[in-house]
């Protein structure tokens, strides 16, 4: 039995998880369109690889990864593409974004695709390509590719892995059930894992005390492995990757830090099964198991969806009632977030839909005066003081808001589900974040601009300064020369000296020209240089990049700039290469 | 299809500020029971007519500010506020003192300052100290505990005590006397088993002075209460509780007859549990932190006992809160929680560097 830590504050919503575990996962019809959106992950967007037009199959590659820190995307079914274009995709703010729509042809066709089943005699290098090659990016939260956080470099070792089966978001039972019925190639999933790491000597499998069936179905299939399945008391926010660290392992992640800095790589448990998928099966991740469920659905269940489904074709095979509920929320009641149409694809990350009635969440109340009640603070899983952070927030006071440690805030609403005056705030913490990290950029743009005018301002000056030098210097000899009159040597002289200088300028000048205009065999080998070291800054930079995404750092947007203006360099000299060669 | 747009979380806990309130005000209904019977009907009447001014009060300021009247009505904090305020007043006071306490807190320590949630002072005891230094006579004259009436002596009817609120009329002879803390006040001469032997106000007492260990008990069940309910949590009532025990114990000075009295006394005496437990747990104008809040109640306890001990008043609970409400701000800037994944705690002043 492991021992387990209790991390303060946290919630206990009503759980509501078992209205969707009733049935085993389902299956639905393939759906007559899907739209994969080509950013479903963290980092850079996936460039699509088809036209319009062109016949797919299941499995496919359709778009390509852009840079390290990016994943490719897979036909979910075999069709034909019928748009690349702007489509209304999963995210908060409602906003359109490139996606590839695809026409189903109802066959349902794989591509060739070939696994290995000796994975333990592949390299690690090997394997995580594979994994980078499936599309496979984080499942249960953020989406940040999977190949990226499971190569965390020589410098960090891995010791512990944990696999996240918390799902503590009230509703959600797509862990579960996934785990029920798939406990096999989970485990097989987490040895592939144990394999790219290294064998970390500690496997932990993190899972609440709400789900003893799942317990009872991974039980077998550890034993004798060295994976401990760990059960805990169920607790909102358990499931929070830095809560999850310090309930196993009682240390906590460092503000600003990433697992791996000290040792250790999280993984949901969904993903474990995709990676298996991937290695052992060649499967692309094309579906995942999505919970369906909310009073406003006649049927609440779990599905094998593909991605890109809309949230239409779920609703319309759940019995969904418009009239019952108002808001279709992708992902929990604690952090989801409402839908703006159902026209909508589920991606990598959508573990569910949830339709609620209006008797299970009514409309949101007026928000009354905080009267700093402090159950907000009891509730906070990270030990801040929410109603603080909301007074300054309000205050846009950005110097109290950062010592208050805003930004080690994980938006879990732990705060907002206790408040009793109903003030949104979360809300108010996104925002002000927003304002912050956007002050920031503003300031480092500010000092460059400064730098810049600064150092302009000094080149005038000297440029003024040598000018009047050379004034005082001109004065200085007319003076001589007015005091001793010019002999006849010296006329002649100052004569000849202008023009034969001019004829030196232009000499020189050609020369340097014709310096420049090396060999072209010179040029090419110099441009090669130029690209070799810029493909190697563009490397780091998106690796910096990676690292500032995972850890959610502040420095994102500096770095993402950079990393964008290498490439526009890289681009720029394998063009000139390109024009050289033709 | 289109859907609304709300921001996450969805879902809510039932719990609500006038909820709050209302387990705040039932928390205070042992208390108010324990003071009818040992004191008669004047705090009741006391209650009721300061709920009436308050909420009268409130309306009006509401719709002054242009904000729609039942909502801010419906949060009961103004009730909150007219209760604790009547709780505290002496029993069978002219309606007067009443009414110009409830305007006072309502109008100048709560909306004046921009309503609920913004008032640097506790409202109650902003009306309460108004009225101690305007009208001494009034505001120390209580009523005698059931225990201490003369032979034959009863506490007014609830028709006599209305004419005596509202009419002026005076009470019987030997209905009102001395608490507690003015007998010790004005016991210099007498070692402290002197006073408990002599005292009736002591010797008629099981621990801490007749009838108001009652009223203590009562209103120490009612914090129990909330405290089981979550309404606060522990530290700013033990922080209180354990300053003031330990300030007795230290200068208890063994008994002598400038002994300011014995620990129970000053726990179970006065204003002690209703403040500890319903007077400085007023989130708004207390400080925030947990570490925060028992540094608070500690400042109180200290307070609360060097002015009963050393200071003019007998007791000293609504200037203690009204101090250390100024303090609120300075602790917090001092008592953040340490964040996870930080190693140290930090000061709220504290300023990023660059």
């Amino acid at each position: 039995m492991n021992k387990t830590w209790v991390t303060p504050g946290g919630v206990h919503p009503p759980e509501n998880k078992h209205q969707s575990v009733t049935q085993g996962i389902g299956q639905l019809p393939i759906p007559e369109k899907l739209v994969i959106p080509l950013s479903q992950h963290i980092g850079a967007a996936a460039i699509p690889c088809v036209e319009v037009g062109q016949a797919v199959l299941k499995g496919q590659v359709i778009a390509k990864p852009a840079g390290v820190v990016s994943i490719p995307m897979h036909a979910p079914t075999s069709g034909t593409i019928s748009a690349i274009e702007h489509r209304p995709i999963a995210h908060s703010s409602g906003m359109l974004a490139p996606c590839i729509e695809i026409t189903s042809d109802a066959a349902d066709t794989w591509i060739d695709h070939e696994g290995i089943s000796d994975y333990e005699h592949i390299s690690p290098a090997k394997l995580l390509e594979m994994v980078a090659n499936a599309g496979i990016s984080g499942m249960g939260g953020a989406g940040f590719p999977s190949a990226v956080k499971l190569n965390p470099g020589r410098q960090r070792p891995i010791d512990t892995l944990i696999i996240n089966a918390t799902e503590c978001e009230p509703y959600i039972t797509a862990d579960d059930s996934a785990i029920r019925e798939r406990a096999a190639e989970i485990v097989e999933g987490i040895k592939i894992l144990s394999a790219i790491l290294d064998h970390p000597h500690n496997i932990m499998i993190g899972i609440e005390d709400n789900k003893p069936e799942a317990i009872e179905a991974l039980a077998p299939h550890v034993e004798g492995t060295g994976i401990s399945v760990v059960v805990f008391p169920t607790k909102y926010p358990s499931g929070g990757e830095k809560q999850l660290i310090y309930i196993l392992t009682g240390k906590e992640l460092p503000s600003g830090k990433l697992p791996a800095d000290i040792g250790m790589v999280c993984i949901n448990i969904g993903t474990t099964y995709a990676i298996k998928r991937a290695i052992i099966d060649g499967e692309p991740l094309v579906s995942r198991v999505t919970t369906v469920t909310g009073d406003a659905v006649g049927i609440q269940r779990n599905y094998d969806t593909l991605i890109g489904t809309p949230v239409s074709h779920l609703l319309a095979h759940s019995e969904y009632d418009e009239q019952a509920g108002g808001r279709v929320v992708m992902g929990g009641p604690m952090m989801g977030f409402t839908l703006p149409s159902a026209e909508v694809p589920i991606v990598k990350t959508t573990n569910c839909i949830l339709a609620p009635s209006y008797a299970e969440i009514p409309d949101d109340e007026p928000a009354q005066p905080c009267i700093r009640c402090g159950m907000c603070a009891e509730a906070c899983p990270a030990s801040l003081l929410p109603q603080q952070l909301f007074w300054y927030a309000q205050a846009e006071d950005h110097e109290r808001l950062e010592a208050h440690n805003l930004f080690d805030c994980i938006e879990c609403g732990a705060c907002s589900y206790v408040c009793p005056s109903n003030i949104p705030l979360v809300q108010y913490y996104r925002a002000a974040k927003g304002e912050i990290r956007h002050a920031r950029e503003e300031k480092v743009k500010a000092d460059h601009a400064r730098e810049r005018f600064e150092f302009h301002k000094q080149r005038i000056e000297q440029a003024e300064r040598e000018k009047e030098e050379k004034r005082a210097a001109r004065r200085e000899a007319a003076l001589k020369a007015k005091a001793n009159p010019p002999a006849a040597k010296s006329e002649t002289k100052s004569e000849a000296k202008p023009s034969s200088s001019a004829a030196d300028i232009i000499a020189a000048a050609q020369a340097r020209a014709a310096a420049k205009q090396a060999s072209p065999e010179d040029q090419q080998a110099k441009l090669e240089r130029t690209i070799a070291a810029a493909e190697q800054r563009l490397k780091v930079a998106e690796e910096k990049l990676a690292e500032a995404i995972e850890s959610n750092s502040d420095k994102q947007a500096v770095l993402s700039a950079a990393v964008e203006n290498t490439r526009q360099k890289l681009e720029q000299s394998k063009t000139k290469l390109a024009e050289l060669q033709a | 299809m289109a859907f609304k747009q709300v921001t996450s979380p969805h879902a809510h806990s039932a719990q609500s500020t006038a909820k709050v309130m209302q387990l705040v005000l039932w928390a205070t209904v042992p208390g108010l029971l324990v003071l009818t019977w040992q004191f008669g009907w004047g705090s009741l009447i006391n209650v009721v007519l300061a709920t009436v001014t308050a909420v009268i009060c409130e309306a009006i300021i509401v719709k002054m500010r242009g904000r729609s009247v039942a909502f801010y009505l419906s949060d009961y904090s103004a009730v909150v506020t007219a209760v604790l305020l009547g709780l505290s007043l002496p029993p069978l006071a002219p309606w007067w003192i009443v009414v110009v306490g409830s305007v006072f807190s309502i109008i100048v320590a709560k909306q004046l300052y921009g309503g609920l949630g913004y008032n640097p002072f506790n409202p109650a005891m902003v009306g309460y100290v108004v009225l101690l230094i305007s009208f001494p006579i009034q505001m120390t004259t209580w009523v005698a505990p059931l225990a201490l009436l003369p032979a034959g002596v009863t506490h007014p009817g609830f028709a006599e005590s209305l004419q005596i609120v509202f009419a002026g009329f005076s009470p019987v002879d030997g209905v009102t006397g001395a608490t507690p803390l003015d007998v010790f006040k004005h016991s210099s001469g007498l070692l402290v088993d002197q006073v408990y032997d002599r005292e009736p106000l002591f010797n008629q007492a099981m621990f801490a002075g007749a009838g108001w260990e009652w009223v203590n008990l009562a209103f120490l069940l009612g914090g129990l209460i909330l405290l089981s309910n979550r309404i606060f949590t522990w530290h700013g009532p033990i922080g209180m509780l354990a300053a003031l025990a330990l300030m007795s114990v230290i200068f208890y000075d063994s008994g002598s007859s400038t002994s300011p009295g014995t620990a129970l006394m000053h726990l179970f005496s006065g204003a002690s549990m209703f403040g500890a437990f319903f007077i400085l747990t007023d989130p708004v104008s207390s400080a925030v932190s947990n570490r925060g809040r028992l540094i608070y109640g500690a400042l109180i306890g200290v307070l609360v006992y060097i002015i009963r001990a050393w200071g003019n008043y007998p007791d000293a609970v609504a200037f203690a809160v009204l101090i250390a409400n100024f303090a609120a701000p300075f602790i917090d800037n001092y008592t953040l929680p340490r964040t996870y994944g930080h190693t140290d705690r930090r000061r709220a002043t504290e300023k990023e560097e660059g």
